[in-house]
Formats: C-alpha cells, structure tokens, sequence
C-alpha cells in the first residue's frame, strides 16, 4: 500500500476496504472518513454493505484487504475490545443492556469501582453514572431499573456508557428507528451536545429525512460499491435516494385509483384502563387509514386489542355491520383479520424455520389434505407468495434470518395475503427496511386495497403517513385527538394533535 | 427436481453427524470386542434402547416446541406400578389394564400441559414438581414394594419375539413412523416447530399454542408410561425407584440427536440415532468389563462432545460458514 500522508483532521480514515464472505462480496475498494466532531451519515439500501463497514470498525470483522487509520495511526482491528480501547463505541438497534440492572450497574458494568478488592462501591458507581448523564445533560434517573425505561432513554444510557469508556467516535445505527418525534428531538440535542465535546459520530439511518437536520456529511454505499461523500447541504433527497439506488425514485408514493366502497369495520368506545381511551374508528372497503402519533401514544396497543392479543375492558367491534367478539388472535383471524407486526423479528417470523413454512403458518389448512400436509402443494403455494412479492431468496427451504429487511416483511405480508385478510393491520410497515423495498410494499399496499381489503397502517414516518392515508386518525395518550381526510392533512396538523393531552 | 434433492439430503444433514458417529462406534467396537456384531447382540442394544428411544421421541416433540420434561421417569414408574396392580392385585383384565396404565399417563401429561399453559408455569418446574408427585405416588401405592410375578402375557411386552426381533423393538420403530409423520406432515408437528421457533409469532398466527403444548405433553407422558410396561414387562417386576434419572438419559438422546434446546428445530430421527449411540455405549463398555461407574463418566463426556461438535459446526468451523 505504501506510505499515506494523512489529513490529521480525520479521526477515522478507512481505505480502499475489501471484504468477502463466501459468495458474496460485502465490500470492495470502500474508502471512507470521519472528522473530529462531525456527524457523517453512512446510507445505503440493505445490502449496500453499511453494517459490514461498521463491524470491521467495530472489530467484529476483519477486512480482506484496505487499511483503518484511527487518529492517524494505521490499526488491525482486532476484536470489539480492541475497538473500544480505540476509542470507538457502536451503539446497535438492539441494545446491550442488562434489563434488571439499574442505570448506573449498567454503565458500569465490567468496569465498577470496587471499595477493597471484594465488594463494589455504589456510591461512587452512582456518582459517576451522573457525572457522566450530566455532561450530556440527560435526564435519567440512574438508580432506574432499565427494564423500566422507554425505548429513547435506554438509548441515552448506551450513549452514556460509551462516553463513560471515553469513546470519542461512536457509531449509531438506526438510532431513530424505534423512537417518536418527540424522542427524535431529545436524541438530536443528546447528539449536538456529543459533537460540541468534539464527539465524532457514524450515524446509520433509513430515514433520509432526518439527515438534513443532524448530518454534516453522507457517504452513500451501494452493492458494496463506493458511491459518493457530499456535505449534506450541496444536495436534497431526490439526489441522494438517486445515488443509492442508482436510478430515480421518481414516485416514492405510487398513485392509487381506488374507490372507496362501504364501511367494513367500527370499533365503539374501545376503552383499557391506563392505556386506551373511548377509541372509536372506522375502515371502509378500499380504504387506507392511517394512525399517526408519538411512541406510546396507544397506536400499537389499540390494533392489539382489536386483532385479540391483549383484552380490552370495554366497546364494541363490528364487522360489516354485525358485533363480533374478538378474544383471540385467532377470532380475528377467523374475522379476516391480519396483523403485521412492527416487530418483525419478534413477532412476526419463526426465525430459525424457512420462508415456506413461514408462509402457509396461518393457512395450514389450505394445503392439508386429509391428514397430512400436501408438500407439492405447500411449495407451489408459497413459490407463488415468493415470486408475487418478488422475495429475494436462494429458496423456498432458506431459513428466514438469512434474509434481508425487506424480504423478511415481505414473507410476513405474504403469510396475510395468502390467509386472504380483507382487513389488514400495518404497524410500522417499513420500518428499518431500504427505499426500494419502501416502495414495494407500497405498491403492495395500493394492490391490496384495490382488491377491496381496508387496510390500517400505523407508522411513526409522516411522509408515509401523508403519501399513503386516505384518512388519517391522530393518537395521544391512549386517546383518538383527531381525523384528517387527505387533503386536510399536514405534517403541522398532525403534529399538533399528536401533542393534545 | 434435482434442487429439492439436494435440499431433502441437506435437511438430513444433522442426522448424517450423528449416523456418522453411531456407525463409527459401531466399527470400533466390532474390532474391540469379537462378541459386539452378532445378532444377538445387536438384538441386544435395540432391546436396550427402546426405553429411552421410545420416549424420546415425544421428548423431541417437546423439545422442538422450546419446553423440557423432566418428569418422564417418575410417570414411567407410577404408570408401571398401577398397571401391575390392577392387574395382580384386583386381577384386572391385563389389557385393559395396559391400557389404563398408558391413560394415567397421558393424565400426568396433561396436567404437565394445564400447568405450563394455564397457570403458566415455566415447563422445568411443572415438570419438575410432577416429577416429584408421580414418584411420591409410586411409592405410596407400592409402599416401596415391587410387585412381580406378572402374567405370561403382559411380559410378551417385553420378552416377546417375532422371528428374530425383539417385540419391543418393533414398537419402538412403529412409534418412530408415527412420530416421523406427526412431525413433518401434520399440524401438530408444523405447529410445534412454529411454537419452538417463535411463540408470539405462534399466537399472532393463530394456532392454538395452549391446545397443542398439551397434546405435545400428554403424547409425551403416554409414551412414558408404554415405556414403565415395557420396562416392568421385560423385568418381570413393576418398581417405585424403575426409571430413577431416566429423564436424563432421554434428554441425552435427543440432544445427541441434534435437536436444539432452544427449540425450533430438530427432529426425531436424529434422537433415535441417539438412543441407539447411547445403547451402543453402555452394550460396548460393558462388553469391554467397564464398571457402570467409568460407564456414567464415558456418557456424560460424550453428551458434551455431541453438543460441542453440534455448536462448531454451526459457528462454521467445520465445513463451510452459512452466511
């Protein structure tokens, strides 16, 4: 490679990085850099070999060929530890805390103080805990249980501990993906705080929006390529989404012709103590209704109720008119009832069983017969569900986690499609998935309602409520705080209600 | 065509580890001991693994759906010791009585199944719990006392023969077919793996994850319990303390065979390959004048081996890394 005059500027300075797995080549020739005190966002489509780049920071993986340099030394990253002894800290989507420690053991936690050599000293654990949320200016309390924190404050106690190791180039992945707006602003400022100290950050993200206001730089990944690295300013979203995908995204919400036919669902003062609040809503045939909110509005804890997975104290749900009782996931279903969870992973997929069996779980009895299962039949089945999704995968037998995000929401989606839902719940449809598999299940979406099925769709993502909703009903507080057709709708309005106590 | 060929033979090969293994023992014990080939023999450790084969396959059923049974051995007792009674001291019918026996069984399944499913119980205390009530049962009821002298009929359970096989073991196979079919070809066995595999998942698709944990115990429990006749059958005696630890030795077989304890995956071929490695163990050491006590070391290291091996593999050591 020869000797490289480097730029002292940059903390992190990766180099023409190459790196294979078998089959596949994750990354080639991939050059990238991090000044001191900047955010650079790091986008691509899944795939795009992002998070291969991050773990051979992160010392997860080691490159094939390309040099690191870490404050202009050139390292051989050998292992997480050693990443972390680099001053390089990556705070993953699933967080690595230890849910019944208290904020404090778990910042500390592997490297407490000790009073002697046997016993740990709380007290100054806790004071240094605080000393290190002050400097951030978080507000978490840290004798808190982390079982007992919300998703963004559990966030801050990763960023916290990172801090704690005196990591001065720390790697957020999808960081915004689980939060609400509200949240998204906390992390925001959390963020300028860490860049003031002179903090480089990676930031990892699907949602572009977002990038224009925390972003100073983007370096685009695409097919494992080197794309581009721009100031954020000299470009909008049009052009970026053009340099991942490599084409135009011209229409990122495709048109819809649909008509709306008459009301298939209506739930009445749908009421739970503590959690929701005289709900009461409609869905028409054809129709896309969206529920926009912040996390912890009781978005999500409304369609569990109404798809039978949590009880409900009082209301009412009918069905074309009729009153139903929906006391299990499988009344509903039996209700043609369908939900996508926003958990996909947890909720929604057998991980470890291939993307067959994940489809016909609900519809076993279309390809039973008799007694058994009719294995033909079962593989012409989901065969079809693969290619009319267009699932990207080496076959029918593929265990699902070897699937990428957007084809594992397509599996999920097609398990409904197949069980023939006529009222389908979204939550979070496309969350942490790339900008062309957006676009698919989209489309899917408009299919899908053009066939006469009411779809529901929950989603944190305004741009996804507005493009996509016909109508579109605001949550706060286990409440319904308002309804806005189509064209009433802004992103200001929403917000506004989503605030109403 | 040829694809899902391939496929077919990749889905058995966690098998092939194990069959590998089983046929490996089987070589080197033929050079070590001239007695170990012959029919008798062979007969022999098949005759010795029809306990633990025949409950482990509704053990791998359990396991597959992410629970544990621990509670296999004290139904196998309890079962044996009732059957025996009704049929030496009340002079039962001795069918009928078989039959009765395998019932109270599948009852001691079912309220394993009620507890995990309803209370809900994490399965290692349900079963743990009822482990101890079927045991202390079987010691009341006898009173510590076997019970022998059983009628030629119900020993053919045991000590039958058709032509060179023994009865048991032909049992044994039997269930295995069934189990097989249960497995990969019904709903029953769909859902176990889906209920293994992701069990919120499970519920959120509909299947009536309660419903089939209890039928997945209680097929479990019969099976014990068919196993507490055999054992009694070929013994001549039903014993409170018959299947001491037994619960063990079929968990060793099943996760020997491949079958992951986290669930989801597995399946019963692999853990009657096993039973039989188990069998061949315990037949060979004993051939080779090992003491029981060497025996119970021997066994232990090779549950260890058989996970170890299970766990490189699938890091990617041998062979290549999944991706």
């Amino acid at each position: 490679m020869g000797v490289v005059s480097l730029d002292q500027s940059y903390v992190v300075e990766m180099k023409g990085i190459r790196k294979e797995f078998p089959g596949v080549v994750a990354l080639d020739n991939v050059g990238f850099n991090l000044r001191k005190g900047e955010v650079h966002a790091l986008v691509g489509e899944n795939g795009a070999g992002k998070s291969t780049l991050i773990k051979i920071l992160a010392g997860a993986h080691q490159a094939d060929h390309g040099d690191v340099y870490v404050n202009g030394q050139k390292v051989n990253i050998l292992s997480p530890r050693h990443a972390q002894e680099l001053g390089i800290s990556v705070i993953y989507q699933e967080f690595n805390l230890i849910p019944y420690l208290s904020v404090a053991e778990n910042i500390f936690l592997g490297r407490e103080s000790m009073s002697g050599r046997y016993f740990i000293n709380n007290r100054d654990n806790r004071a240094r805990a605080r000393e290190v949320l002050d400097r951030l200016e978080l507000d978490v309390d840290v004798d808190e249980t982390v079982a007992e924190l919300g998703v963004a404050q559990r966030q801050m106690v990763e960023v916290a501990k990172a801090l704690s190791m005196q990591a001065n180039i720390i790697v957020m992945d999808e960081p915004t993906s689980a939060l609400g707006n509200r949240e998204i602003e906390q992390l925001f400022k959390t963020i300028e705080k860490m860049k003031a100290q002179g903090i480089s950050v990676i930031y990892i993200s699907h949602r572009l929006e977002e990038l224009w206001q925390i972003a100073d730089r983007v370096t685009v990944l695409r097919d494992g390529q080197y794309i581009a690295t721009t100031d954020i300013d000299k470009l909008d979203k049009e052009q970026l989404i053009k340099q991942m995908v490599g084409r135009d995204l011209t229409e990122q919400f495709p048109e819809r012709n649909v008509r709306i036919g008459e009301e298939m669902l209506r739930v009445e003062n749908l009421s739970k103590a503590g959690v929701l609040k005289d709900v009461s809503f409609r869905v028409r045939r054809g129709e896309v209704v969206g529920f926009a909110g912040l996390v912890g509005s009781g978005r999500t804890e409304l369609m569990r109720c109404l798809f039978g997975a949590d009880r409900f104290d009082t209301g009412k749900v009918y069905l074309n008119n009729q009153e139903v009782q929906i006391k299990s996931p499988r009344d509903a279903i039996s209700h043609g009832i369908g939900f996508i969870t926003e958990d996909r992973q947890g909720q929604g997929l057998m991980l470890v069983r291939p993307v067959k069996e994940n489809i016909t779980i609900t519809a076993l009895d279309q390809v039973i017969k008799k007694l058994f299962i009719d294995y033909e039949e079962e593989t012409n089945v989901a065969g079809d569900m693969v290619e009319r999704l267009r699932i990207r995968t080496p076959g029918l037998e593929q265990e699902v986690r070897y699937l990428s995000g957007g084809n594992q929401q397509k599996v999920v989606i097609a398990k409904w499609l197949l069980e023939k839902a006529r009222i389908l719940i979204f939550d979070e449809p496309t969350r942490g998935i790339d900008v062309g598999a957006k676009k698919e299940v989209y489309s899917l979406i408009n299919e899908l309602v053009g066939q006469g099925v009411g779809v529901i769709m929950v989603s944190s993502e305004l741009p996804e409520v507005l493009g996509m909703s016909d109508r579109i009903y605001v949550m706060s507080a286990g409440r319904i705080t308002g309804e806005l057709s189509a064209q009433e709708a802004t992103q200001e309005r929403i917000l506004e209600y989503a605030t109403k106590e | 065509m040829i694809k899902s060929q391939s496929r077919r033979l990749e889905s058995f090969r966690k098998e092939l580890g194990a069959l590998t293994a089983l046929i490996l023992l089987c070589v080197v014990m033929s050079f070590a001991s001239p007695y170990f080939f012959s029919l008798t023999n062979l007969m022999n450790i098949l005759r010795q693994s029809t306990l633990i084969g025949i409950v482990a396959a509704g053990m791998t059923m359990i396991i597959i759906t992410g629970g544990i049974d621990l509670s296999v051995g004290s139904v196998l007792s309890l079962s044996s010791c009732l059957t025996a009674g009704m049929i030496i001291f009340y002079g039962w019918n001795v069918w009928l009585s078989v039959i009765l026996g395998i019932l109270i069984g599948a009852v001691f399944g079912l309220i394993n199944g009620l507890l995990i499913t309803q209370i809900p119980l994490p399965p290692f205390i349900a079963t743990l719990g009822i482990m101890g009530v079927a045991r202390g049962f079987a010691f009341v009821y006898t009173g510590g006392a076997p019970i022998y002298t059983l009628p030629k009929s119900f020993r053919y359970l045991g000590q039958g023969m058709i032509g060179p096989v023994p009865f048991p073991v032909l049992l044994m196979l039997v269930i295995y077919v069934i189990f097989y079919l249960l497995l990969k070809r019904t709903k029953l066995g769909r859902y176990a793996y889906a209920i293994g595999g992701n069990e919120e998942a499970a519920i959120l698709s509909g299947i009536p994850v309660a419903k089939y944990k209890v039928i997945v115990y209680s097929l479990t429990s019969a099976l014990a319990a068919l196993a507490g006749m055999i054992l009694a059958a070929r013994l001549d005696a039903a014993t409170s303390v018959a299947g001491d630890g037994f619960e063990l030795d079929v968990i060793a077989a099943v996760v020997i065979g491949g079958t992951s304890m986290s669930g989801g995956q597995g399946g019963v071929i692999g853990s009657l390959i096993g039973a039989l490695i188990m069998g061949v163990v315990r037949n060979g050491l004993n051939l080779l004048l090992v003491s029981s006590h060497w025996q119970r070391v021997i066994l232990g290291l090779i549950i260890l081996l058989a996970v170890t091996v299970d766990v490189l593999r699938k890091k990617g050591i041998f062979g290549k890394a999944r991706r």
